[in-house]
């Protein structure tokens, strides 16, 4: 498979200026990536053909042989590129060699795949029993009716696509709505601007100060089990996180903000987005290294004990903020 | 050989039989629709429905699926077989009523009117077309689409399939076929043979007349003249 072997030898922070969208890293001067922290699930750009052969080649050829492949591929697919393009089906029939009209029937029949682009926010307005005798008819038509759009479509901008679904199990919320994965419980029609409003400035965006997801944990070494925590050097108002770490050639430490879901550091060199750091232990300099990689990036995730039992996991990467924070089985 | 016991009848078959087979071999009459020599059996019609087992533990199964197991009891025409079978005509009656086969299976089973709202449907997504397109035309040109009152029986993004012949098998195996001519939206039609005027073998590669269902063919009409 010789020729897609430039997929991974392409820089893109020499092209995007920095950042990195997961999906469209291979294009040059991405304007959408600004605008945004979460990586972009569809950008306009591919519509102009760009979608790459090579790319999709290679998805394909992960799965090849797999029993039940099919549905692997076409997620990542989707995954890559926010919808299933048609270029990309009739590829994949003529690479598994399976007739098209077989891969148009999977990518129909799962709700979870989609043939048309979808918006960078995907609105869910549940309309499920429970939600709908609390009027999620009218929360639902209410969305309709700001965005301009039915359920199933898509904004002229490609901002919002609205979809109905028909229950998300939580009840006890209805109506519930989410956004972009953000859960908005017992929605009244009042609401629904507001939830817009959120939406087009950015949901990841966290006042640290007032925000109730974001609280202090404290954290110990895997390995030795004594705490990382830095009380001389405070951020944000609570004691820090001090490691070590190391990326090239480089050896220094690192401070974290230990508020769960603040992503302040401090370090004694410049980190260049996208590296991926070893981080090791201050006290007993073992690596704190875990088996898991991160479901976003890819990356080594890192993880570390949380007081009264648990663990908090976090990327290893420069740039990308995806963390997990496990206290199962810690009866805290 | 398996032993089993379809109405009292004693009967040994192959390994692999069905019990629709089975049943045909002794004669007796089990009315199919989906069901079609020559393509996998599909069991979507559910109409060849038999009682297997004990009374008390028997159920209900598509004989055109199910493989003759060793000591097995089956009844083809108990009365719970006869309700389920002429509750499913009724279904399909009322889906699809103008289709000549549903009717005849029908009046074969006493079952005079239906009780249920009138759909007037093209398509009973018995999947005959899709198997015999991709069975014995070995195209795989079309195929079902969506899923639960969704489901269709169509082609990839609904254009021209690059891949039909335009060999009109899909229309012959139709048990409703009436409606499936869609000649008046010729971008639609899975045939389009008589819309566009091009029939198949025209200007496509020639196939032999075993590969051509169209009786009376447009075509070789057209190549008389």
């Amino acid at each position: 498979m010789e020729q897609h072997s430039d997929v991974e030898t392409v820089n893109p922070r020499d092209q995007t200026g920095g950042e990195i969208c997961l999906t469209c890293k291979h294009l040059p001067g991405c304007v959408q990536r600004s605008k945004q922290a979460s990586p972009i699930l569809f950008c306009d750009l591919y519509e102009e053909g760009e979608w790459s052969a090579d790319l999709v080649a290679g998805i394909i050829d992960k799965h090849r042989g797999e029993r039940g492949g099919l549905i692997s591929i076409l997620e990542g697919i989707q995954a890559k590129y926010g919808f299933l393009p048609e270029s990309a089906l009739r590829l994949v029939a003529e690479r598994t060699g399976r007739s098209l009209v077989d891969i148009y029937g999977v990518a129909t029949f799962y709700k979870a795949f989609t043939l048309e682009p979808r918006g960078r926010h995907l609105c869910s307005v549940c309309v499920g029993t429970a939600c709908h005798v609390r009027n999620a008819p009218a929360v639902a038509e209410e969305f309709q009716r700001q965005l301009g759009i039915h359920p199933g479509e898509t904004t002229e901008d490609r901002e919002f696509s609205l979809e109905t679904v028909n229950c998300l199990g939580a009840c006890a919320l209805g109506p519930i709505v989410v956004v972009d994965g953000h859960y908005f419980p017992q929605v009244n029609t009042r609401q629904v601007g507001e939830i817009i409003g959120k939406t087009q400035v950015g949901l990841d965006f966290v006042e640290v100060a007032t925000d109730e997801r974001v609280f202090p944990v404290e954290v110990f070494c895997a390995r030795c089990n004594r705490s990382l925590m830095d009380p001389d050097h405070p951020i944000e108002g609570h004691p820090s996180v001090r490691v070590t770490i190391s990326f090239g050639r480089k050896h220094g430490w690192l401070r974290l903000s230990s508020l769960y879901g603040s992503f302040t550091i401090e370090s004694e060199d410049e980190i260049p987005e996208d590296t991926v750091l070893n981080i090791f232990c201050p006290t007993c300099h073992a690596e704190l290294a875990g088996a898991t990689d991160c479901p976003v990036c890819g990356a080594p995730m890192v993880p570390l004990i949380v007081r009264g039992g648990g663990m908090v996991q976090i990327c290893s990467r420069r740039g990308c903020f995806s963390h997990l924070l496990d206290v199962s089985g810690s009866g805290a | 050989m398996i032993n089993l016991k379809i109405n009292g009848i004693d009967v040994s078959v192959d390994r692999g039989t069905t019990l629709l087979e089975a049943a045909q071999f002794l004669g007796l009459p089990i009315s199919t629709l989906c069901h079609m020599e020559g393509l996998t059996p599909y069991g979507a019609c559910r109409l060849c429905v038999v009682e297997v087992g004990d009374p008390p533990n028997s159920r209900l199964v598509t004989s055109c699926t199910y493989p003759a197991e060793e000591g097995l009891k089956v009844r083809t025409a108990s009365a719970r077989v006869l309700r389920a079978r002429k509750m499913i005509v009724e279904l399909l009656l009322a889906s699809c009523p103008q289709s000549k086969t549903i009717q005849d299976i029908a009046a074969a089973l006493n079952v005079r009117q239906q009780r249920f709202r009138q759909e007037n449907e093209d398509c009973i997504l018995c999947g005959r077309c899709v198997r015999m397109c991709a069975e014995q035309m070995v195209a795989g040109a079309i195929g079902f689409t969506g899923r639960g009152q969704d489901r269709s029986i169509g082609t990839p993004f609904d254009s021209n399939s690059e891949v039909c012949r335009l060999c009109g098998a899909c229309m012959y195996v139709c048990p409703v076929c009436e409606l499936r001519c869609t000649y008046n939206e010729p971008e639609k039609a899975i045939c389009g043979g008589c819309a566009n005027l091009a029939p198949p073998c025209v200007d496509k590669p020639q196939f032999d007349d075993m590969m051509c269902y169209m009786q009376p063919c447009v075509a070789c009409e057209i190549k008389k003249d």
